[in-house]
């Protein structure tokens, strides 16, 4: 058994200390003197350390272990939290980045030392402790004595009492054979010691934790016999704690030591077996029992495994699990559905109600609302909070604040709206985008907004929330909103629109000249933004996940970037209709209403078709003619009108006919074919036959 | 009827399904038929290119099926009872249909039975190279120029 097994726990787990330790510096940077802050940092990079130590990635341990050795000195007062220091510690934090990246490719940390970083850690650390009567050198084991009282659940060591000892040395019974074996090793000049290992009871992956601990027993001695035993332990048949005995060269600090290296090891209780322990046959059992009773504890009860389990608190009741298994599964319900629905399409709907066809009927019924279910089980389980993708940014503005010298904040709100899987994978970079142009383009400089009136600080907001079928991601700014005479100017410049179009564009259609390819208003560019490979990107970027971007913009008062993504990608309710004698689906998401209107009812605006429904003119499309459909009906007296919604568009959309609402399951209709943007793919209908999807939103 | 080609293949030599298009036989490498198919109803895709003619489901998956008669600039496909959709699946890419106008024979040809300089005729792109074999020549599709070159023949 290697290491390497645990790579994937190692990567997973990094990445979420590395989060942690950013989002609590940044807190740290706003309140100094907020000690669980600091406990919290100090918690996690050591844990990292230990990690890292683990995995033999020696570069990555030595610079979390000088980062470590700085929040220890803050912790213990001996140092005060400067701008200058944070930064520093951004920096090491996002070398560690590095080591990871270089990790997650090339399973190897990489050659960089990063020297220039620890040699800074190493000044700030004599410059800090300089202030300081009997500073201390960067003591070596961070874990040492005085973390104790400071971090309850640090993992600090507790040294293990009279009491303790014997308590430990009663919960073990030894065979003959054990004794034998302890006894000819300390023939050989060894120690046999019992080593009780108390997890922290957050801990995920006990097994493999134990096993890391195993490994580290290892380097410094012997394992004989472990309680429960090995198996049980390799099932994670015990509650957060379970002993070791062990034979060994070395004191009982080393030993200590070296266990709690491991990460997520709260504590270590470590006892010497002397030759009266090995002289002793019976009656521990029992003792066991009585210490047991009489610290109440959970951990106490370690020896007894069964019991352990019973009592075993629901904790973390969650399962890892590979997303290509999720989409497995999710292409073995697409497929559960099209059968379902060449079920449902044989059901013999129109044939005489006698007994067996309705009892026939009532089982597809009931298929079908299992297949839904399951649906929608397996989507949930693909739903990821969109929390995962956001809660770097305040990171980024922090440091685009810095980069940019202007004065912002970032209020996020909605992190915990959830969205599938391949959406999370995919968003985050058109949402950085979104937020560098924000930050960058929308927001003035410090003395500007003072001028206009405003705050100094500029405000940044994002907020998620659900929509019916959809998530709405809102960036909005307060800023000086967009110039719309400035982004006119621009186009006619350029050659994007002709003088006579920007005439009649409205402004809102001139703020979506923005989306168009090489198309940026910024008269510096920055590193930041503004290189015209921008906003074109992210509206292609979202578009290809089935959402839609617009942009609100007021002039002096900011901009709002609106992205709306669906929940999900692979399946949706669907309203099928007819054109000529195609069939296509239309996603009931956008559709509003359907109506049935008189031929006589259509009037022309500009030589175009509109209807006025309910008060609101809404433009015609006739679909078979932009489709180029065939044998589409003609010249009807009334025209049935699906009408579908963009934002705030509205188009009517005249088709043939109507078959009904389905639920169906999304496929691509590969890249040979020049799509037009009309058709967003194809589904598999009941009988085999293909009908192509009608991306909406291209039509309005 | 064994003739030279049904001899069991050594191993320089190559298997090529022989297809009939317009009045011209086309051998496509054996190894990137992932299927043949009869004719069967294609859903037409609007705006497509004008050899595309839509996509057919072929075990649940979406494949396009383009017009080799089209793309050579033949006339449009009469389909008949022989006509074949060949499921071709290139490396690394997704399955494409091609209409042919009829499937005849799996032809061995040896690397010396293959002349690949006569790139002569105006659909010199479209050919890797002219195979020989006892009852005439065959023209062997350069696969990967039939699908990729589509961007040059939409303009």
């Amino acid at each position: 058994m290697d290491v390497s097994q645990y790579l994937e726990i190692f990567i997973e787990e990094t990445k979420e200390h590395l989060q942690s330790l950013n989002e609590q510096l940044l807190v740290l940077e706003k309140e100094p003197d907020n000690k669980e802050t600091i406990n919290e940092i100090f918690r996690a990079a050591h844990s990292l350390k230990g990690m890292a130590g683990t995995m033999g990635y020696k570069r990555m341990q030595k610079l979390t272990h000088d980062m470590e050795n700085v929040f220890q000195e803050i912790r213990n007062e001996k140092m005060k939290v400067s701008s200058t220091l944070v930064d520093g510690l951004f920096r090491g934090l996002d070398a560690l980045e590095e080591y990871l990246d270089n990790i997650v490719n090339n399973q190897d940390e990489g050659t960089n030392d990063n020297q220039d970083i620890i040699d800074l850690f190493q000044k700030e650390l004599q410059a800090g402790l300089a202030g300081g009567s009997d500073a201390p050198a960067a003591p070596a084991a961070p874990a040492a004595a005085p973390a104790e009282k400071a971090a309850p659940a640090a993992a600090a060591a507790a040294v293990a009492t009279e009491g303790d000892t014997k308590e430990l040395l009663d919960s073990f019974t030894l065979t003959e054979q054990e004794k034998n074996m302890i006894n000819k090793a300390r023939g050989q000049g060894l120690q046999g010691y019992i080593v009780r290992i108390n997890i922290q009871d957050t801990c995920v992956l006990k097994a493999a934790r134990a096993f890391l601990v195993f490994k580290a027993i290892e380097t410094v001695g012997e394992t004989i016999k472990s309680m429960p035993d090995a198996q049980a332990i390799e099932d994670e048949k015990f509650d957060f704690s379970f002993s070791v005995v062990v034979t060994s060269a070395k004191t009982m600090d080393e030993i200590q030591a070296a266990v709690m290296n491991v990460s997520e090891v709260k504590s270590v209780d470590i006892a010497l077996i002397d030759e009266t322990k090995c002289e002793r046959k019976e009656a521990a059992e029992q003792t066991a029992e009585s210490t047991a009773a009489a610290t109440g504890t959970a951990t106490a009860t370690q020896t007894k495994a069964p019991a352990a389990t019973a009592k075993k608190p629901v904790v973390n009741r969650s399962v890892r699990v590979d997303i290509d298994k999720l989409d497995d599964l999710m292409n073995l319900v697409s497929e559960l559905i099209i059968a379902k629905n060449g079920l449902v399409s044989i059901s013999p709907a129109d044939l005489v109600r006698d007994e067996k066809n309705s009892s026939f009927r009532d089982q597809v019924e009931y298929l079908e609302r299992i297949t839904t279910n399951i649906h929608q089980s397996v989507m949930k389980v693909r739903m990821v909070p969109i929390e995962s993708v956001v809660n770097r940014f305040p990171r980024m503005i922090r440091d685009l604040s810095k980069k940019l010298d202007k004065k912002m904040e970032l209020f996020m709100s909605g992190e915990e709206t959830e969205l599938d899987r391949t959406v999370i994978d995919e968003i985050g970079d058109p949402l950085q985008h979104i937020l560098r142009n924000a930050a960058d383009h929308g927001l003035e400089t410090n003395a500007e907004r003072i001028k206009a009136g405003k705050p100094e600080v500029g405000s940044i907001f994002l907020s998620a929330y659900q929509e019916g079928n959809n998530v709405v991601i809102e960036v909005r700014d307060d800023g000086h909103g967009i110039d719309v005479e400035k982004v006119k100017a621009k186009a006619l410049e350029r050659g994007t629109i002709t003088p006579d179009q920007a005439e009649t564009m409205s402004d809102k259609e001139i703020i979506d000249l923005l989306f168009r390819p090489s198309f940026s208003t910024a008269e510096k560019i920055s590193d930041i933004s503004g290189r015209g490979v921008g906003l074109d990107v992210v509206k292609t970027k979202i578009e290809a996940l089935g959402g839609s971007v617009e942009c609100r913009s007021v002039l002096g008062e900011g901009s709002t970037f609106i992205i709306r993504l669906p929940l999900t990608l692979a399946i949706i309710q669907s309203l099928m209709v007819v054109l000529g004698n195609e069939k296509y689906a239309i996603p009931l998401g956008s559709i509003q209403t359907i109506e049935d209107i008189p031929t006589t009812d259509i009037k022309y605006v500009e030589g175009k078709e509109v209807i006025n429904l309910r008060g609101t003119v809404i433009p015609l499309v006739r679909l078979d003619k932009i489709l180029d459909v065939p044998n589409a009906k003609q010249d009807q007296e009334s025209l049935t009108v699906v009408i579908v919604a963009k934002g705030d568009k509205q188009a009517g959309l005249i088709v043939d006919d109507l078959i009904g609402q389905l639920e169906i399951v999304i496929k691509s209709i590969g890249k040979y074919i020049n799509n037009s943007k009309m058709i967003s793919g194809a589904t598999i209908l009941g009988d085999g036959e293909i009908a192509l999807i009608l991306d909406a939103n291209t039509l309005v | 009827m064994a003739d030279n080609n049904m001899v069991a293949s050594t191993l320089d030599t190559t298997q090529y399904i022989g297809v009939i298009i317009g009045n011209e036989q086309y051998g496509i490498d054996i190894k990137y038929i992932d299927n043949i198919v009869k004719m069967q109803r294609i859903t037409r895709v609007p705006k497509a290119q004008p050899y595309f003619y839509g996509v057919i489901n072929i075990r649940g998956e979406i494949i396009p099926v383009m017009s080799l008669r089209v793309k050579f600039g033949l006339e449009p496909d009469e389909f008949s009872k022989k006509t074949r959709i060949l499921i071709v699946k290139p490396e690394q890419q997704a399955p494409v249909g091609f209409i042919v106008d009829e499937v005849r024979e799996v032809v061995n040809l040896a690397d010396e039975d293959i002349d690949r300089s006569s790139n002569t005729t105006d659909q010199g792109s479209f050919i890797s190279g002219v195979g020989k074999h006892s009852k005439g020549l065959i023209s062997l599709m350069n696969i990967a120029a039939v699908i990729t070159e589509k961007e040059a023949a939409a303009i």
